[in-house]
């Protein structure tokens, strides 16, 4: 009997390159939540060596609510009784969009001020990606989505779509 | 008529294009009316309500005349503004609301029964017999007036929308918006400058007046902003509101000017969020108001002015200059320093220079035009006496209304300045928006400079940056000298509104009618409310109204100006929701699998769900459906329930908190066990239903309905904020986290030992427990929504195609299979289990029989739910349907007591859900029946006037099959 054989929800989809903008899947690996307990954070934060404030990261840390982040791509430590640790992994897609202009193209989905200055490496944010929420992460080249799994094929095609207009505008010279 | 060596055209690159079938050249650069003018074509359009020949009047987007349809593989755009359309090669516009053409219009007759036709006109006519108002004379009327035309088509052209931050936001890029982006681009902020027009420089386009000694400084600037990173020139971006907290609309058209191609938008809506704004919109010039001021050939002295130095157009070959101001001279002169003939230039000031290289009369009034499809003269009344002067081109100046329209937006109103004749911005209309420049009614050059820079550098202050304070450069300063003339007595109608084809005379009956407040006047006579938005005929409009009340035009006031300044299209506005961008789509893992077995899928919320899996030879979803029930209830089904809600509920309160909000308990629940839960509402009505099992002391898994799932996690969320924050319990949503599947009959406990790591011992009604499959970390329920004896299985949804695929296979080998949502829904209706088709959102505990489940604790909604006619024989009740004879019945039909009337007083409930049962061999249905509880074995009528049903049924128990529970627990 074979094994079970996992996959990811945009398994064979290649990355795609559009006016020097990259969108591909990544895999980013085990992902778990970990939300403190009233009256927690500090020891959660010691024995996690840190947490991340509203809207940053911090190292493998995302923020994702208040007293609440994502803990991603390595496998979390035993917090019983401090903090809600529950499995995240497979439930989440990542998206990764790298390029000089990756900012201009997702400024087409999310109605964030992603100027580099505003949004900078180390921040992250729960923002709507289009009708999707979603997990919004600068990296050094670009942003990394983190989107529900069943909406993958769609936020998959908006982002496809938005990185054709923007380069129809550069074939255009608009 | 071409000027040779004139204009920002680039004469190297001709265009082809043709307006009504009519192939004519251009030049890059021109718009579509400049070109038009160029080969002579004066008659562009015919107006609104009386199909009068019009021309081009503007050379901006205030355009009311010269409206066409362009037409684009297969869609067609009315209502475009030709002074706005840039040509393109192969560019197809044709004019609108005329038949047959546009020289010889049928329609034209309306202006013949002008008398009969003004303001408020239909409303007095056409008032009995009432009825015909809206079946006859709106329709006849509609199609007799209005524009241009949609086609009934679908839109699938590509908009796009975006959004943009900045420190400043400078509108308009003329000498005030030139010299406030300068300033605030050198001091460092991050700035946008927004230009309606395709080319950078405002008026300083159309004026080819000196900068610096030279024409170069527009380039220079726009050079030098260009090269700063912190600048972002948006050309052919409209800012078309001004909304709350610094947010600003703006329309860019992305692809318009050039012919269609693949993935370009047409238009891209912007939201841009500034910390500051500059409103350096500029001002429009103001048409006078004589006797038949409509004709082809009578236009605005800024436009000629437009035509000639920017494309290098001459309007007329014997032009005449009707004005009230000086500014308006500098075309005249320009015209002539250009060789082209000016007849006369008219002045209505008796006081003002005689000195000119043409004849000047003072004190002129014009009291008639000539010329039927094109103007040939006018009749002038001046201070010496009367005249005739053959011209073709009419050029008026009424003076100039600053563009206050955005400040405008919030609901402030603009203050009247008796010295420029003109309603001008107050400071704090829009919270930091600083208008400058001829918005603001400053209308020298100079002055415009001035006034962007001090603008900037207030936006500055406000941001708490230091200002740079670049020189100003040389630049005119020419006082600009105004007696105000709105109407000028005559024989004919005067226009005011053109695209509306509102006259002096409506405004004055309007008046006389008692419709005094500029309000009433506008919806009277529909001034305004063309797609010009009243730009070039508002305040001519008030200033008329104003003299027939006897009032001042301050205390007259404007009507309100709302966005957009501009029209936009809807397709611009919803860029990115056309077909499947409406709504995301939600994928289960086992959906390529599903469709690989021919799988039709039915949306489930935003989920797509297998509605039955086909078998070879079956040629309708009942027989697929049929087949699949009995499969499962004599051998082994699978299905995929991953699109339940699952949430994790962690904490030492947790067991507490789902006390709190289900009516039962679940604090008593032991561990490895499963509940059935009850949720209401805080009104006290059913929310959801589902179960939840405890996987450890302090940690719960529930799920919800797929529906409701996202109402749930709200409802909780709202709980634990608003009652009991300081309690130990976290939650989050797991749905998307674990792929779930049914596994239903009297086989599946075969099909998962054969499956399982360790076979199942002991693993009664209700278990839970954590497996293993092939050592990947499972989670098995054993609850059913079948009725047989089931089981759920979970799987980290990565894994999850693979063993939907493996379970298919385990079923198959047994002789079962996949089943969908048709079985599935037949399947728990001959079990009488409940969804949403029955907890609709009006139903009680008491309604579907669960109000014993309402327990001694208190949870949300028990008090509610106690409330007076929540619980009683006066409510319809949840119920079991039976036809006496063989007939499909339907849900959504009503109830009726036989021998009653089949009337809506007699109604005594309705159905919910409805299925043919293979198990049964009967239709069965799900009912909601007055104190339906006590007449089990009676009788009712079903009538369901949609399908033309009526049958008599038996009211039974709505659990059908095995009511005692036997195989579920077998």
């Amino acid at each position: 009997m074979p094994d079970l054989i996992a996959k990811t929800a945009l398994q064979g989809r290649g990355p795609i390159t559009l006016t020097g903008i990259t969108l591909q899947e990544a895999d980013p690996g085990p992902l778990t939540s970990i939300a403190c307990f009233p009256g927690t954070l500090a020891e959660v934060t010691a024995r996690l060596g840190g947490f991340p404030a509203p809207n940053s990261t911090l190292g493998n840390l995302i923020w994702t609510g208040p007293e609440q982040a994502f803990l991603i791509g390595q496998p979390a430590p035993d917090l019983t009784g401090i903090a809600a640790v529950t499995d995240q992994s497979g439930a989440w897609t990542a998206l990764r969009l790298t390029g000089p202009q990756a900012s201009a193209a997702l400024m087409r989905l999310y109605p964030l001020d992603l100027r580099t200055a505003q949004f900078p490496q180390g921040t992250c944010a729960r923002a709507p990606l289009g009708h999707m929420q979603s997990v919004l992460i600068r990296e050094p080249d670009g942003f990394l989505i983190l989107i529900f799994r069943s909406m993958a094929r769609t936020a998959w095609h908006e982002l496809e779509t938005t990185l054709q207009a923007l380069e129809a505008r550069v074939t255009a010279g608009v | 008529m071409r000027i040779a060596g004139k204009g920002l055209i680039d004469r190297t690159e001709p265009i082809k294009f043709s307006f009504d079938g009519q192939r004519y050249s251009g030049f890059k650069g021109d718009t579509l009316a400049s070109a038009l003018m160029a080969n002579d074509v004066r008659l562009i359009g015919r107006s609104f309500k009386y199909h009068r020949p019009r021309g081009i009047l503007t050379a901006g987007p205030e355009e009311p005349n010269a409206m066409i349809e362009v037409q684009d593989g297969g869609s067609q755009t009315p209502n475009t503004r030709a002074t706005v359309q840039e040509i393109y090669e192969g560019l197809t516009a044709t004019s609108q609301n005329r038949w047959p053409s546009l020289r010889w219009d049928m329609m034209a007759v309306n202006d013949l029964a002008a008398p009969f036709l003004g303001a408020g006109f239909y409303y007095k006519t056409f008032m009995w017999p009432r009825a015909f108002w809206e079946s006859l004379y709106e329709p006849l009327i509609r199609r007799a007036a209005g524009l241009g035309k949609l086609l009934p088509k679908h839109e699938t052209a590509t908009y796009e929308k975006a959004f943009a931050f900045c420190d400043v936001l400078v509108i308009g890029s003329g000498p005030a918006g030139l010299m406030a982006a300068l300033t605030a681009a050198r001091s460092g902020a991050d700035v946008i400058m927004a230009e309606a027009d395709s080319l950078i420089g405002g008026r300083l386009l159309s004026q080819d007046g000196q900068i610096n000694g030279s024409s170069d400084w527009v380039k220079a600037t726009t050079d030098e902003l260009r090269a700063l990173p912190n600048v972002r020139l948006m050309t052919r971006t409209t800012v078309i509101g001004a909304y709350d907290q610094g947010t600003y609309g703006a329309l860019e058209r992305v692809g318009l000017h050039l012919p269609g191609q693949p993935h370009l938008p047409r238009e891209c809506f912007w939201r841009i969020v500034a910390g500051q704004a500059i409103m350096a919109t500029g001002a429009l010039e103001r048409p006078i108001a004589f006797a038949n001021n409509d004709r082809p050939g009578i236009m605005l002295a800024s436009a000629a002015q437009t035509y000639l130095n920017r494309f290098g157009v001459t309007p007329g070959t014997q032009v005449t200059l009707y004005a009230n101001n000086d500014n308006a001279r500098t075309v005249a002169r320009q015209l002539m320093a250009d060789g082209v003939k000016v007849a006369a230039i008219l002045d209505t000031r008796p006081d003002a220079s005689l000195l000119e290289d043409c004849p000047v009369y003072l004190g002129a009034a014009i009291t008639g035009t000539k010329g039927r499809r094109s103007l040939s003269s006018i009749s002038v009344r001046h201070a010496g006496g009367e005249i005739q002067i053959e011209t073709d081109c009419l050029l008026m100046s009424g003076g100039w209304n600053p563009l206050v329209n955005l400040a405008c937006h919030q609901n402030a109103r603009p203050v009247w300045r008796e010295d420029i004749a003109a309603f001008v911005p107050k400071p704090g209309m829009v919270p930091g928006l600083h208008a400058a420049g001829a918005a603001n009614g400053a209308f020298s050059t100079l002055a415009c400079l001035t006034e962007g820079r001090g603008a900037a550098q207030a936006a500055l202050e406000a941001l708490g940056m230091t200002a740079m304070t670049p020189d100003l450069p040389q630049a005119g300063d020419e006082p600009y000298r105004i007696t105000p003339v709105w109407d000028v007595p005559g024989k004919g109608r005067a226009w005011l509104d053109f695209a509306n084809d509102v006259t002096v005379k409506d405004v004055k009956l309007a008046a006389q009618e008692g419709y005094t407040s500029v309000e009433h006047m506008k919806r009277y006579t529909t001034q305004g409310m063309a797609p010009d938005q009243g730009k070039n005929s508002n305040v001519g409009a008030l200033a008329v109204l104003a003299d027939a009340t006897g009032r001042g035009i301050p205390q007259t006031g404007t009507t309100t100006f709302r966005p957009p300044f501009t029209p936009v299209s809807i397709g611009a506005l919803g860029a990115g929701g056309q077909g499947i961008g409406f709504a995301p789509q939600r994928f289960l893992t086992s959906d390529q699998a599903s469709r690989d077995r021919g799988a039709p899928m039915v949306e489930a919320g935003l989920w797509y769900r297998p509605s039955y899996f086909p078998k070879p030879g079956e040629t309708t979803w009942r027989q697929s459906c049929d087949r699949e029930v009995l499969m499962v209830r004599s051998s082994v089904g699978v299905a995929d329930v991953s699109t339940l809600g699952k949430i994790d509920i962690q904490g030492r309160d947790a067991a507490r908190f789902l006390d709190f909000v289900y009516t039962n308990t679940f604090s008593t629940l032991p561990v490895g066990k499963v509940r059935y839960g009850l949720m209401l509402r805080e009104d006290g009505f059913v929310m959801d239903d589902g179960t939840t099992a405890r996987l450890a002391e302090n940690h719960y898994l529930m799920t919800t309905t797929t529906a409701a799932a996202g109402q749930v996690m709200r409802h909780l969320d709202f709980i634990h904020q608003a009652y009991c924050a300081d309690w130990q319990v976290r939650f989050i949503s797991v749905t998307e986290a674990w792929a779930q599947f049914a596994v239903a009959g009297p086989l599946s406990r075969r099909l998962l030992n054969s499956l399982l790591d360790e076979g199942l011992s002991d693993f009664p009604f209700m278990s839970c427990a954590h497996v293993l499959i092939e050592g990947v970390k499972a989670r098995l329920f054993r609850i059913s929504f079948s009725g047989e004896a089931g089981y759920e299985i979970a799987v980290p949804t990565a894994y999850g195609e693979a063993l939907f695929r493996d379970l298919l296979s385990r079923a198959e080998t047994l002789g079962g299979g996949a089943y969908g949502m048709e079985a599935l829904n037949v399947l728990r209706i001959e079990k009488g289990f409940i969804t949403h088709a029955e907890i609709h959102g009006r139903i009680t505990a008491f309604d579907i029989g669960m109000a014993r489940m309402i327990g001694k604790k208190d949870c949300i909604g028990k008090a509610a739910s106690l409330r007076p006619g929540l619980n009683g024989p006066e409510r319809e009740q949840l119920v079991g349907l039976r036809p006496l004879t063989d007939v499909a019945i339907g849900a959504g039909a009503h109830l009726f007591n036989p021998g009653d009337t089949v009337h809506r007083e007699k109604d005594q409930g309705y159905v919910t859900s409805v299925c043919w049962s293979p198990t049964l061999g009967s239709w069965l249905g799900l009912a909601f029946l007055q104190n339906g509880r006590a007449r089990h074995g009676q009788r009712v009528r079903l009538i369901d006037h949609l399908r033309k049903t009526d049958v008599l049924c038996e009211v039974t128990d709505p659990v059908f099959l095995d009511p005692e529970g036997a195989k579920l627990r077998a």
